[in-house]
């Protein structure tokens, strides 16, 4: 299971079976989550690509799961640990419903949960490659917070992973306010979405869009977002700077 | 309960389906001074009976925060109580860091339960000589459980252990249909009562008792002397006053700080 590579330098050799045996860098990636509070809960919205390097090789990707009765997990980042955090929480939410006691984890304990996964992971120099966002809404509260791979937690009431943090959230910050409609979540999600297609090369032109509310979660079916691709600068990109392409 | 050959080992049952060393650690529990608590809709409370080894010592402590939401009222051995109590802050202080949110009372509770049963099942340890009224909040309202050293739980709406506690558990079965809901002052008071109740006779003073409070809004603490003097007041008349109707307290000349009454004239040191 685990190969020595014989090499001259005495250290490589153990080095080479230590590093077999936690994560260096991702390799089956998805790119940005943007999730919005609103007024009956929280909006989510993702792609469904899962990308290989350079490569769109998935593209029936669901990156965002229910959690137990009040609670939606999005994930960017290694799809293989996205899985792997995905079992942990079922036993969780497993324990949790085995009590049977009227009580039931909420989004924020989910949250803090995941925090502790995650930056104990990456005191372990080993961590899951994951940017998480979870949104949920219990007795009547809207919670909604984000988890990085090295354990950064923070709640917000607009959270983006990745290319979404630079051009999804200067859009939110502007635009978002408190008690929207769902009709003007969905709107000012699209909206995001649609700059992060264009700009984002990990992007596809697949989504879904979550809602968490008191009565539980829907995602909804994959669509796809119209382009625009007339825009004037892009008819003879050239003229201005001859020979280039 | 007398002496037979089955009650060497917790882990012998007699030929009548009985575990004596287990039911000698509930024996242990009723040797102890009084402990009870009561519970609203929104409230517990929990009160004991503050008794001292001797007048030269201070009283012992016999009721624990285990959190800002869940307290615990214990009675036979003390020393088994507090470290089942530090089993309970553990328990709930890993909870809420782990999940930055009070654990359950209910949870916990079955956790200390578990942990008494694995006691009644291994031939080198010992059932915990300790009873313990668990009381706390948790999504569904207030709660009060009893924890038995054989490993059993119970939910109560008001329950007292300890010695002398069949007293208050009769002024408590009296009383307990209304204790859902009451007000937090009401309920204090019933708990202060339930305690006169098990001093049979003795005058009460604020001084033989320590009571305790949480809610729904109101973080686990200990109610001060004061306080507890004021509710006093409020039903016990001073002796020299002679009012008609008041509580004349004067005639309980009896022995003020002995624990006069049956049976624990010698009470081991160690329980309490």
């Amino acid at each position: 299971m685990t190969f020595t590579i014989p090499i001259d330098n005495g250290d490589s050799v153990k080095t080479a079976e230590a590093d077999s045996q936690r994560t260096l860098y991702p390799y089956v990636t998805g790119t940005s989550i943007v999730a919005i509070k609103y007024k009956d809960g929280v909006l989510m919205a993702s792609d469904m690509g899962g990308s290989y390097g350079s490569t769109l090789r998935y593209k029936n990707i669901e990156r965002m799961k229910a959690i137990g009765k009040h609670s939606l997990l999005g994930a960017s980042g290694e799809i293989s640990d996205f899985q792997e955090i995905l079992r942990y929480l079922d036993e969780l939410v497993l324990n949790d419903n085995m009590w049977d006691d009227g009580n039931s984890l909420g989004p924020k304990e989910v949250h803090n949960y995941l925090t502790r996964v995650m930056y104990n992971r990456r005191n372990k120099f080993n961590p899951l490659w994951n940017t998480l966002v979870l949104g949920g809404v219990k007795n009547g509260e809207s919670y909604l917070g984000m988890v990085s791979m090295i354990g950064v937690s923070f709640e917000d009431n607009h959270v983006a992973t990745g290319f979404g943090n630079h051009l999804a959230r200067p859009i939110l910050r502007d635009e978002w306010h408190a008690d929207l409609s769902f009709e003007d979540g969905v709107k000012l999600l699209e909206k995001c979405m649609r700059v992060l297609l264009y700009r984002d090369r990990s992007a596809i032109n697949k989504l879904q869009i979550a809602k968490i509310t008191e009565e539980g979660v829907t995602v909804s079916q994959p669509y796809s977002l119209k382009t625009f691709w007339e825009f004037k600068a892009f008819n003879n990109p050239t003229a201005g700077a001859e020979g280039s392409w | 309960m007398f002496r037979n050959q089955y009650d060497t080992d917790v882990t012998t049952w007699s030929p009548t389906g009985r575990l004596f060393q287990v039911e000698y650690a509930m024996e242990a529990v009723k040797q102890g001074s009084a402990a009870i608590g009561l519970r609203s809709r929104s409230h517990v409370v929990l009160a004991s009976v503050n008794k001292a080894q001797s007048e030269l010592s201070s009283h012992q402590r016999k009721i624990f925060k285990v959190d800002d939401h869940i307290g615990v009222a214990i009675a036979g051995l003390t020393a088994d109580g507090r470290v089942l109590s530090r089993y309970m802050r553990s328990e709930s202080i890993n909870h809420s860091f782990t999940y930055e949110s009070p654990l359950p009372v209910g949870r916990l509770v079955v956790r200390l339960a578990d942990k008494a049963q694995v006691c009644t099942q291994r031939s080198w340890k010992r059932p915990y000589g300790v009873g313990l009224l668990v009381g706390g909040l948790d999504e569904s309202g207030a709660h009060l459980y009893y924890n038995c050293p054989s490993g059993n739980y119970f939910e109560y709406q008001a329950f007292a252990i300890g010695s002398r506690s069949q007293a208050a558990k009769t002024y408590l079965e009296r009383r307990f249909e209304s204790f859902n809901e009451s007000s937090r002052e009401d309920l204090i008071k019933d708990a202060i009562l339930a305690i006169r109740e098990t001093l049979q006779g003795e005058t009460l003073k604020s001084s033989l008792c320590t009571v305790s409070v949480l809610g729904v809004d109101e973080p686990f603490h200990f109610l001060d002397q004061e306080s507890i003097q004021k509710v006093i007041d409020t039903f016990e008349k001073v002796p020299e006053e002679e009012e008609d109707g008041g509580e004349a307290e004067a005639e309980a000349a009896a022995a003020p700080t002995e624990q006069g009454g049956a049976g624990d004239q010698d009470v081991a040191p160690m329980e309490m």
